[in-house]
């Protein structure tokens, strides 16, 4: 897929949890989302990313989630 | 004494009671316990004694007109109409003596003496009341003559579509004037002139020029040959009669189709159906017609490419060659390659199958239904916070709510018949909040109905609207406390309230973004934090965001801190708006959820599904319905059975989805026409229409509702026949022998339809899930003692504004509606007469921006936004807001997704419909989209080698 749309549905996910007072827990929504939601090409689309590309244009919240948390 | 049972085929000539005090009287020397507040007439019924009526109809409040049903009532003076005449105990009536005998045959002799006598000629004899009285009083002769003066030769109403006002056979009883006030809350008719003069009138104008909505109430009510259906004038009465349900809304609208033999010649709504009782709209009640239109397609085609012409095939062939196609195409480019979406307008046993076939037969999960573009964000956000993906009520909960809080929603085009119940709780005085950008009807166009607070919100801001009503309840100290401590998560509550306490949040500082004055939104969240029991009802306008399950979340946090959830009343309710969202998404066609929101990576859940389906199952969510199409554009998406559904009209941004579809190598369309998806497609299987099927729907209140086959498919097979042989040709036999045994096999797997099965489902009309040991009746109301998912859970909704702005180029906003003669893509009611009220989709636009524009009303304009650019009529009027555009999408040639974007909903990828920059101007010619349209689509529809009309336009 375009990675350019994947930064744009992975970024409103950030924008959503944003607000939240616990960040780390916030992360670990984030990364649910996307492990519930997303097929595994798209998941790993990102990841791949955020590995080799340093996540640009990501969320930086979003960035930590998939580094941390996303299941591949 | 026996117990009484109600008999839905009586006609007990006035409404029930629901008072719980018995009153005992004697009828006819029958003795009879009834509720408090029935009249004797209704008593008599319940007795087994059909007193004599014409004016009196049990769906209608006593009117006392016709003195037909005057009874003699011990120790009472006179003879009372029984109709009006409210039972008590100890009264002892006699329906039957010479007096009211004579008193009766003396009525009917006036009514007779200004009645065509062609009985044997009249469209409904043998189901005429009026004939029927005259025989049950013993009418022999009329003493007046006919030579009288009369009105034998009033001229014929016949602009109606479906049905005629033929004045010389009323008796102005006025059960058509009461139907349309009390049941379907028009007020379009009345009577006008007095004494000899006094006739039904539609305002003084024809009935289509009138404010009737075509609701079929009146005729429904009407006792004579008066107001009836062209289709029995045409046809004759008809000989028997199948209970199914409606397949237009997410009403779910109960209806005999009455037949003669395989021919329907006639919808009249059921009596006891639980959605609707006996009501109707002008589409369940009269546009089947596309049923047997001759644009339908029954015989299977196959074809290479997109621009060869189709060729017919027999059954065999078609499913041959289709599995082939998806067996090569998985081998050469991998089993995700592959996918299918159903519709909401298949039954649920075909979206079962469907998504059966997917998950089992493709090995993926790549399925998706419809409700990704309408109510996806509703299964997301109802799930969070309260725990189920469904609405919490049933409609009749509506009757007791005192506060009727409407947002994004239009009842009365969107969900008629449900909108009418709604009216008559307004009319006795329930207030009504409504949030919607535009003026709806219920703002202040409804008779007896007037908004008590209308939000216009701009378009795009339902996030920042739900937290300033959120800051007002918990600021001034409106949450009802011991409600969140005992039913929800205390922690979740704590980080919601400090949120939308922060003063960004308050109606004050969001009064520039919301485009409302901070005092009109306070008093209106007052009202709904404060004014009883306190009802949400809500559609696609919350939905169709960019944060539409956001606002979903917003609205459950709402009803939580406000304890209006869990009775009856209050609730959180969500109208669906296609006739089988709710299904749809309950039978598992979400491509990370099995049957009953179960996810697909639950080891236990598919571990079930395995072991019941005998095939390993993945545990990886699949693709979406954008996400299809996105990989499409790439290359790897290269196969598609799409059931029942039409993306290219209905999805976002028309020319992305097009393109998408170009870039696959077999796109398997099952449908009862050549929809515009069907243009693109490499095989077609013709579908069976609601009437040629056997299955279940379930509406917008979770009530399953049985569709009950009336004829033959005239494709040759019912759409889950077409699925499973499917199916059998990709190695994969599936044993169903009828629809039953497929909703035998979803209660089997799935806790929530434990205890549905047909044999239940006939023995009580209907059910609403979860049916289970617990409930085996069914479940009207949820979450009365605790939440499906335990403790309700509150979420912080932040306002992040979209990212489709309007500016300099594209100054104005398009949001999108439907109304009430059409529905959805159209492919429906427009193969039927309901053309004669929506000819064409026009762009609503205000008169300033109109102004601006030198534009007038009629004139071609062009919409022109990032995506694309179409052209339509505009319609100047200041129902819209200025800098807000609206317009309808139920004609192809329209391209209303032409100009819509990709931007979606960022929980579910539900479209962001709602909220689109344009810029209209003047035109002289179509957009080429549309010139192009026209082109490929005549083409297509000519390589189908079927004499369809051309489609139009301009």
């Amino acid at each position: 897929m375009d990675i350019q749309r994947l930064i744009i549905m992975a970024n409103q996910i950030g924008d959503f949890y944003e607000s939240y007072p616990d960040q780390s827990h916030a992360q670990v929504d984030i990364a649910e989302h996307l492990n519930k939601f997303w097929a595994l090409p798209m998941r790993k689309q990102i990841a791949q990313y955020v590995g080799e590309q340093g996540g640009a244009g990501l969320h930086q919240q979003v960035q930590v989630a998939i580094k941390n948390h996303l299941h591949l | 004494m026996d117990e009484i049972k109600y008999n839905p085929n009586v006609d007990y000539g006035t409404p029930g009671s629901q008072s719980t005090k018995q009153v005992t009287l004697i009828v006819d020397d029958r003795q009879i316990t009834v509720p408090e507040g029935v009249s004797v007439m209704h008593a008599a019924a319940v007795a087994g004694v059909m007193v004599p009526k014409l004016c009196a109809t049990d769906s209608l409040e006593p009117f006392g007109s016709c003195r037909l049903c005057l009874v003699e009532i011990e120790g009472r003076r006179g003879y009372p109409a029984s109709c009006t005449t409210p039972v008590a105990e100890g009264l002892v009536v006699h329906t039957q003596t010479p007096k009211l005998a004579d008193i009766r045959r003396g009525t009917m002799e006036l009514y007779i003496s200004d009645h065509p006598l062609d009985c044997l000629t009249c469209a409904t004899n043998g189901d005429c009341e009026l004939q029927d009285m005259a025989g049950a009083v013993g009418l022999r002769e009329v003493r007046y003559g006919y030579d009288g003066e009369n009105h034998l030769k009033a001229a014929k109403d016949e602009t109606n579509p479906y049905f005629t006002f033929d004045p010389s056979k009323c008796i102005v009883c006025s059960r058509c004037v009461r139907a349309c006030e009390e049941t379907q809350g028009t007020f379009a008719l009345t009577i006008s002139g007095r004494g000899f003069e006094s006739k039904v009138s539609a305002g003084n104008k024809d009935f289509m020029d009138s404010e009737c909505v075509s609701c079929g109430a009146c005729v429904q009510a009407c006792p004579t040959a008066t107001l009836i259906e062209k289709t029995i004038i045409e046809a004759g009465t008809p000989e028997h009669s199948v209970t199914t349900t409606c397949a237009y809304c997410g009403v779910g609208c109960s209806f005999d189709a009455e037949m003669k033999g395989e021919e329907v010649v006639r919808m009249t709504p059921s009596k006891q159906g639980g959605a609707n009782h006996g009501h109707s709209c002008v589409k369940g009640r009269f546009a089947w017609g596309y049923a047997t239109h001759k644009d339908r397609i029954t015989t299977p085609m196959i074809r290479k490419s997109i621009s060869d012409p189709w060729q017919q095939v027999g059954w065999d062939e078609a499913i041959s060659y289709a599995a082939s196609e998806l067996t090569r195409i998985q081998k050469q480019h991998g089993s995700d390659a592959i996918g299918g979406i159903t519709s909401s307008r298949c039954t649920n046993e075909e979206v079962y199958v469907t998504q059966k076939l997917i998950r089992a037969v493709f090995g993926v999960n790549n399925v998706d239904t419809c409700a990704r573009v309408c109510h996806s964000p509703t299964g997301y956000g109802l799930k969070q916070t309260l725990g189920e993906s469904a609405g919490t009520q049933t409609f009749d909960s509506v009757m007791y709510s005192d506060v009727i809080f409407i947002i994004g929603s239009n009842p009365t085009d969107g969900h008629p018949v449900f909108a009418s119940q709604m009216k008559r709780r307004l009319r006795d005085g329930a207030k009504l909040i409504i949030a919607d950008p535009r003026e709806i009807d219920l703002v202040a166009n409804t008779p007896h109905v007037r908004a008590d607070y209308h939000l216009k919100l701009r378009p795009g801001t339902n996030v920042a609207l739900v937290s300033a009503i959120s800051h007002v309840i918990v600021t001034e100290g409106l949450v009802q406390e011991d409600f969140v401590k005992e039913r929800c998560e205390w922690d979740s509550f704590i980080a919601w309230r400090d949120f939308v306490a922060k003063p960004e949040n308050s109606p004050e500082a969001l009064a520039a973004e919301l485009g409302i004055e901070p005092e009109t939104l306070r008093a209106a969240a007052r009202l709904y934090a404060t004014g009883g029991n306190a009802a949400i009802y809500y559609g696609l306008g919350v939905t169709e965001h960019s944060q539409g399950s956001t606002t979903v979340m917003g609205i459950a946090n709402l009803a939580m801190a406000t304890a209006n959830i869990g009775r009856e009343g209050v609730g959180v309710n969500p109208l669906r708006g296609q006739n089988n969202v709710q299904g749809s998404c309950d039978m598992g066609s979400m491509p990370h959820e099995f049957p009953g929101y179960r996810h697909v990576a639950d080891d236990a859940t598919r571990a079930l599904f395995e072991s019941a389906w005998g095939r390993p199952l993945s545990k990886e969510p699949g693709l979406r319905i954008p996400n299809m199409l996105d990989m499409a554009l790439e290359g790897g998406f290269k196969a598609l059975y799409c059931v029942g559904e039409d993306i290219v009209q209905s999805d976002p941004n028309t020319q992305h989805v097009t393109h998408a579809l170009e870039n696959m190598e077999c796109v398997i369309v099952q449908d009862l026409f050549l929809n515009e998806t069907a243009m693109f497609a490499h095989v077609f299987f013709p579908g069976a229409s609601f009437l040629e099927k056997s299955g279940t729907f379930t509406n917008a209140e979770r009530r399953i509702s049985p569709v009950r086959r009336v004829m033959k498919p005239k494709n040759g097979y019912e759409d889950w026949e077409v699925t499973a042989k499917l199916s059998e040709a990709l190695g994969y036999p599936m044993q169903y022998t009828h629809a039953s045994e497929i909703m035998d096999e979803i209660a089997a797997l799935t806790p929530t339809f434990k205890g549905v099965s047909f044999k239940k489902l006939d023995e009580l009309g209907s059910i609403q899930w979860p049916c289970n040991d617990e409930h085996p009746e069914g479940t009207p109301i949820m979450h009365i003692d605790e939440f499906v998912r335990g403790k309700g859970k509150f979420f912080v909704t932040q306002y992040v504004p979209t990212t489709e702005k309007v500016n300099a180029k594209f100054p104005l906003i398009l949001t999108t509606g439907r109304i009430l003669s059409q529905y959805n893509v159209g492919a429906q009611t427009r193969r039927t007469k309901n053309t004669a009220w929506h000819q064409e989709d026009l762009l609503e636009i205000h008169p300033h921006d109109a102004e601006d524009r030198g534009i007038k009303e009629g004139d071609w304009v062009g919409i022109s936004s990032r995506a694309g650019e179409t052209v339509l009529r505009a319609k100047v009027t200041e129902r819209v807001q200025v800098g807000v555009v609206y317009t309808t999408f139920h004609h192809p040639e329209s391209g209303a997704n032409v100009i819509t974007t990709d931007n979606s909903d960022w929980a579910t990828n539900c479209p962001e419909y709602k909220v689109t920059a344009v810029q209209i101007t003047r035109v002289s010619q179509l957009s080429d989209w549309q010139k192009h349209y026209k082109t490929f689509s005549e083409a297509q529809i000519a390589f189908a080698n079927k004499k369809v009309d051309a489609v139009k336009v301009g």
